[in-house]
């Protein structure tokens, strides 16, 4: 499968390439630009904008909404990754509804890793090394911190990114996955303690408002500095 | 430079921008066949203007529009929980666990309802109080005041409506401050919905199966409760942006998982006539 996957990617990488497509967000922006001439120019020429380089870690370039998105897609790898390394190899206590429904996690957290990859097109970063050196993958209590720790961070992430969101479309994109991660925030922590699906009080340090009813949002500096510890490729982050 | 060819780009990306534009359709012929005449110049402005009616608003709806809005919502969830918890009857929502939770979730939608009276400078009482609901829909739900597993399903039918209701309105908040709040609430009834899924799956019967997330349905209802079927209308999308989800790149993501990644919105029409069901004449939004 992971062959066929890379072929797939490969071949729809060049594709891409050849297309020289167009993200909808740019064309959107071009067109209400007042520069609008030379953008459209340029898309006429097709011009290409490339941003992901492998050996030079990532960078984040937040002054536009590939900069956003490329920040979800850095997420959404690791997150996937790590469902990946669980599912492959569940905890030997995890009841069989767990398991399957863990297989259902990662298979969400893989599908909106490629969904930002083929969005993203030539505009994506690389793939991001990951470091789970701090987790212990045979211990349910060790595997469901950090997948609670994952879920709510990234509830988190995309609360707080919202904001920064220029395009109607992905705006709704970003909503349409947050919820589906705030779901799977919930059914771990329910897992770790019943009724604690949406435990705000201890939300706070992430930007909960218990008092307010309100979840976690928080800025993609501070996001990227929690995470940091589960990525060894470098992320640069610009103009945020 | 040609305008065709952006076009066809645009198409590659947004498959759906035809019909996007299709109210206009014959405009937009036109519009291709000039299209070659039209000076680079004077291009950017009839672009602009004729995406701006294909991807805008064209319901215009001001933010307070939509507090407002969300209120009434709010109005609705924390008045049915509330009145259940109050309810004499002493087993219809057990002791314990679940009995916690509801109270957990009920506090929850009360601070919704105080945030956004507070945001809409509202002081004085409550816009809407339980008189103003019936939340057996007229009947459709009868013993939702006696039966637990008909207050588990009213209750999972008004979360998963509120996390579709906050997402549609979120273009409405783009890049204002309110949004991030909105994205917070919005999350916090996802997370209800997740609970409320599983404490659907314990004890309604025949719901054994039901997942935290919205499972592929051919009509995006997963429940089995077909009087909620207007909650889930759409939920069985696997195309995002034009993606097609279901095995993405050459993956193993099934048809059911690409239809969970990915909640759905509700238009606020929409919204409005599932939560009119359950608000009385004279007091049903609009």
């Amino acid at each position: 499968m992971k062959n066929n996957e890379l072929i797939t990617q490969d071949e729809l990488q060049e594709e891409r390439l050849f297309n020289s497509s167009l993200g909808r967000r740019s064309f959107l922006q071009f067109a209400g630009a007042s520069a609008a001439g030379i953008a459209l120019m340029a898309a006429g020429c097709r011009k290409d904008r490339n941003y992901g380089d492998m050996n030079t870690g990532a960078t984040l370039d937040f002054k536009d909404d590939f900069g956003v998105l490329n920040y979800a897609y850095a997420l959404e790898q690791l997150e996937a990754a790590f469902y990946v390394k669980v599912a492959s190899a569940p905890p030997s206590t995890f009841t069989t509804a767990q398991k399957a429904y863990f297989q259902d996690i990662q298979f969400h957290e893989v599908a909106h890793r490629e969904f930002f990859k083929n969005a993203l097109g030539t505009a994506a970063i690389g793939s991001l090394e990951v470091d789970f050196s701090s987790i212990d993958f045979t211990s349910a209590t060790s595997v469901l911190g950090a997948a609670m720790a994952f879920e709510d961070l990234g509830v988190a992430a995309y609360n707080g990114a919202g904001v920064r969101i220029k395009s109607t479309d992905y705006l709704v994109l970003a909503g349409k996955i947050v919820s589906v991660e705030a779901r799977h925030a919930a059914y771990i922590r329910d897992i770790i303690s019943n009724g604690t699906f949406a435990d705000l009080a201890s939300l706070a340090p992430l930007g909960a408002v218990n008092a307010s009813g309100l979840d976690g949002a928080l800025t993609p500096d501070k996001v990227l500095a929690i995470a940091g510890k589960y990525v060894k490729t470098k992320i640069n982050v610009i103009n945020l | 430079m040609n305008i065709v060819n952006i076009l066809e780009e645009i198409e590659k990306v947004d498959g759906e921008i035809y019909e996007r534009l299709s109210p206009r359709r014959n405009a937009m012929k036109d519009f291709y066949n000039i299209g070659k005449k039209i000076s680079l110049a004077a291009l950017p402005l009839a672009m602009g203007s004729m995406f701006q009616k294909a991807y805008g608003q064209t319901n215009p709806s001001t933010v307070n529009d939509v507090l407002g809005f969300a209120l009434a919502l709010e109005y609705l969830e924390w008045n049915y929980y509330n009145h259940a918890l109050t309810l004499a009857n002493a087993t219809y929502i057990p002791d314990g666990a679940p009995r916690a939770a509801i109270t957990t979730i009920r506090n929850h939608e009360r601070a919704h309802v105080d945030l956004l009276k507070g945001a809409l400078g509202i002081t004085g009482a409550d816009g809407y109080v339980y008189a103003d609901f019936d939340f057996t829909a007229s009947g459709g739900f009868a013993d939702v005041d006696t039966n637990y597993q008909t207050f588990l399903k009213v209750a999972l039918a008004f979360e998963d409506t509120g996390v579709r209701a906050y997402k549609g309105q979120a273009p409405i908040l783009k890049g204002n401050a309110v949004l991030t709040t909105a994205l917070q609430i919005h999350s916090v009834e996802a997370r209800h919905a997740s609970h409320l899924r599983q404490m659907v799956a314990a004890n309604v019967t025949g719901a054994s199966g039901l997942k935290p997330w919205i499972a592929y349905a051919a009509n995006g209802n997963d429940t089995g409760i077909a009087a909620v079927n207007a909650v889930y209308d759409g939920e069985q999308n696997t195309t995002q942006a034009g993606i097609q989800i279901t095995g993405i790149n050459g993956t193993s993501v099934s048809q059911s998982q690409a239809a969970e990644c990915f909640d759905e919105f509700l238009t606020g029409a929409a919204v409005k006539n599932i939560a009119n069901l359950f608000i009385k004449a004279g007091k049903k939004l609009t």
